[in-house]
């Protein structure tokens, strides 16, 4: 390490990022005992899925626009990376309801909810875009429904169903890098603030005489965010 | 503020610790689904309809195409009376005092009678009559060319609404099985009839379809104009009905065959099935104005007192937490000592 000056900008980034996140938060490697339940799959099964996507339209991308719709390789990777996208939709959204009902924006941990709330409304066009983009009957169909509910608010002056370079250029570029940035965004709140405690655990906690703490839970069930 | 201020009933945990791999969590995760999308590729593989075209269309439904055009043409067609962002024949939808379609201008111009119908009539060569029909259609004043396009749209217009309604179809309007042309029966027309005719051999030959595509520039990527004229016809309506994908029956969240589409815009459909959305002039503005305002709601619901509160009052919590519930709950009997370990991470 050289001496770097306190002024220096890269020392107090790196200074306040350790102190966020220290590496024992970022990648810790127990979980309180309340953290037994498949609910908890959910979170990391989105992610799961996200990479997936991902790996699948890189693919895709490699190849071009219309190599799927003439190889059967190319159409076996397009399915993938459909499916792929169902379930991301699917897990998340069990994932957003679990964590609705376990009201996990407490503790100071309403953004870890925003950032999460958001990334599914960015996930939506991401969607379309890549519907809007299959150069098939589907996006010839969908593009030109759609954009009546965006030109009726004025969002269709800058953003055009109909124009297959910008929104291929939306779907494999500008919106999964928000997707990625909101996802990292919330999992990093996720492990600055850890995973929220059960609702009321003062009022039980209090039933048991101080100095003493509940019996641990067997650690049988997976653990995400 | 207090409002708004979600309760917090949390501290810092002081129990016990599990162990837990995150690393390899995450990768056995990724393989799961991984391993079920391919599944899921192998059953049911994903949908790939071909596109249509404008040759297929005029191939196949001659009469439609032609009736397309006349409106396109005389200026009655839905993207010739759209308004923003294609033109400024119409003030397009508001809500109340909410004009943002209008407000965001024309950011894509089309002029249906010289970008569907005049423009690609003059790419067409060697055509004596073709060239006069046009030289006086273009020569005439705009109020002519009104009369000679109305005129020639009229019959075509009450063959479709006998179509739709299904009624004995007008004498006015025929198909020739040999020609495959449309012959309409419409006086004061002018030079139209010879104008369609012309447009009908041009699609059908495809010559419409890389003429629409055609601008400044070589490499094309922007297919409004095809898309918006093919829209104002019956092709894709008929295709999307024969899939169930007509906007009664959710639209455009769903796919060509039983695939799941995009279910997630569920909601967002939802609003299109039901009244006063549903027979609304300006059902699109309100229902998004409606899911713009449903998605704030869904952001904010840390700070929305009473949606934020239901977890506690429904208590699936207690099933999700069971058996930390269980384990914190006091014994009936005597406590037994047990000592918890330090915390870990």
């Amino acid at each position: 390490m050289s001496d770097a000056p306190e002024s220096s900008w890269t020392v107090k980034v790196r200074e306040k990022a350790v102190e966020a996140l220290p590496p024992e938060k970022l990648l810790p490697d127990g979980q309180p005992t309340y953290v037994a339940s498949w609910i908890y799959v959910f979170g990391v099964a989105s992610i799961a899925s996200l990479f997936v996507i991902i790996a699948s339209g890189s693919i895709l991308a490699l190849k071009g626009p219309a190599w799927w719709h003439y190889t059967g390789v190319g159409h076996f990777f397009n399915s993938i990376h459909m499916w792929a996208v169902e379930l991301f939709f699917f897990v998340m959204v069990v994932h957003l309801w679990g964590k609705y009902w376990m009201a996990a924006w407490r503790g100071g941990r309403a953004r870890v909810w925003v950032t999460g709330a958001i990334t599914f409304l960015v996930a939506v066009p991401t969607a379309l875009t890549g519907y809007v983009s299959q150069q098939n009957f589907d996006a010839q169909w969908i593009s030109t429904q759609a954009k009546d509910g965006l030109n009726s608010v004025g969002v269709g002056a800058f953003f055009n169903v109909t124009n297959f370079g910008q929104m291929y250029s939306y779907h494999v570029l500008l919106l999964p890098i928000a997707v990625v940035v909101l996802v990292s965004a919330h999992v990093l709140l996720v492990r600055r603030h850890g995973v929220v405690p059960p609702i009321e655990l003062n009022a039980r906690l209090a039933t048991v005489p101080a100095g003493e703490t509940p019996a641990p839970v067997p650690s049988s069930a997976g653990a995400g965010s | 503020v207090s409002v708004l201020r979600p309760k917090d009933d949390t501290r810092p945990w002081t129990g016990g610790y599990q162990p837990y791999d995150l690393v390899k969590e995450a990768c056995i995760a990724i393989g799961v689904i991984a391993m079920l999308a391919v599944i899921l590729t192998v059953l049911f593989s994903s949908p790939d309809d071909k596109p249509s075209t404008i040759a297929q269309w005029s191939k196949q439904l001659p009469v439609n195409f032609v009736t397309a055009a006349a409106d396109e043409l005389n200026g009655t067609s839905g993207t010739a009376e759209y308004g923003p962002p294609y033109n400024h024949n119409g003030e397009g939808q508001h809500a109340a005092f909410i004009y943002l379609q209008k407000w965001l201008g024309v950011s894509h111009p089309i002029n249906t009678a010289d970008d569907y119908v005049i423009d690609p009539l003059k790419t067409i060569p060697n055509d004596a009559a073709l060239q006069s029909a046009l030289a006086e259609y273009q020569a005439a004043p705009e109020n002519t060319q009104k009369a000679w396009s109305e005129a020639y749209a009229k019959p075509l217009n009450e063959y479709a609404e006998a179509e739709e309604a299904e009624k004995p179809l007008p004498k006015t309007v025929s198909l020739d099985p040999a020609t495959d042309t449309v012959s309409v029966q419409a006086s004061g027309a002018g030079p139209v009839p010879t104008m369609m005719a012309s447009l009908l051999s041009l699609a059908k030959s495809g010559g419409l379809d890389g003429s629409l595509l055609t601008s400044r520039q070589f490499f094309q990527t922007d297919y409004t104009k095809p898309l918006l004229f093919m829209a104002d016809g019956g092709l894709l309506d008929k295709r999307a009905e024969a899939q169930h994908l007509g906007g009664d029956e959710w639209g455009m969240m769903n796919e060509t065959g039983s695939y799941p589409g995009q279910a997630w815009l569920w909601l967002y459909a939802l609003w299109y099935q039901i009244e006063p959305f549903k027979s609304s002039e300006n059902a699109d503005i309100l229902v998004m104005l409606m899911m713009g305002v449903l998605s704030l709601a869904f952001i904010a619901i840390p700070f929305i007192p009473g949606v934020r509160d239901l977890p506690r009052w429904i208590p699936i919590h207690k099933l999700i937490w069971r058996e930390h519930y269980a384990a914190a709950a006091p014994p009936a009997g005597p406590r037994p000592a047990r000592a918890m370990p330090d915390a870990g991470s």
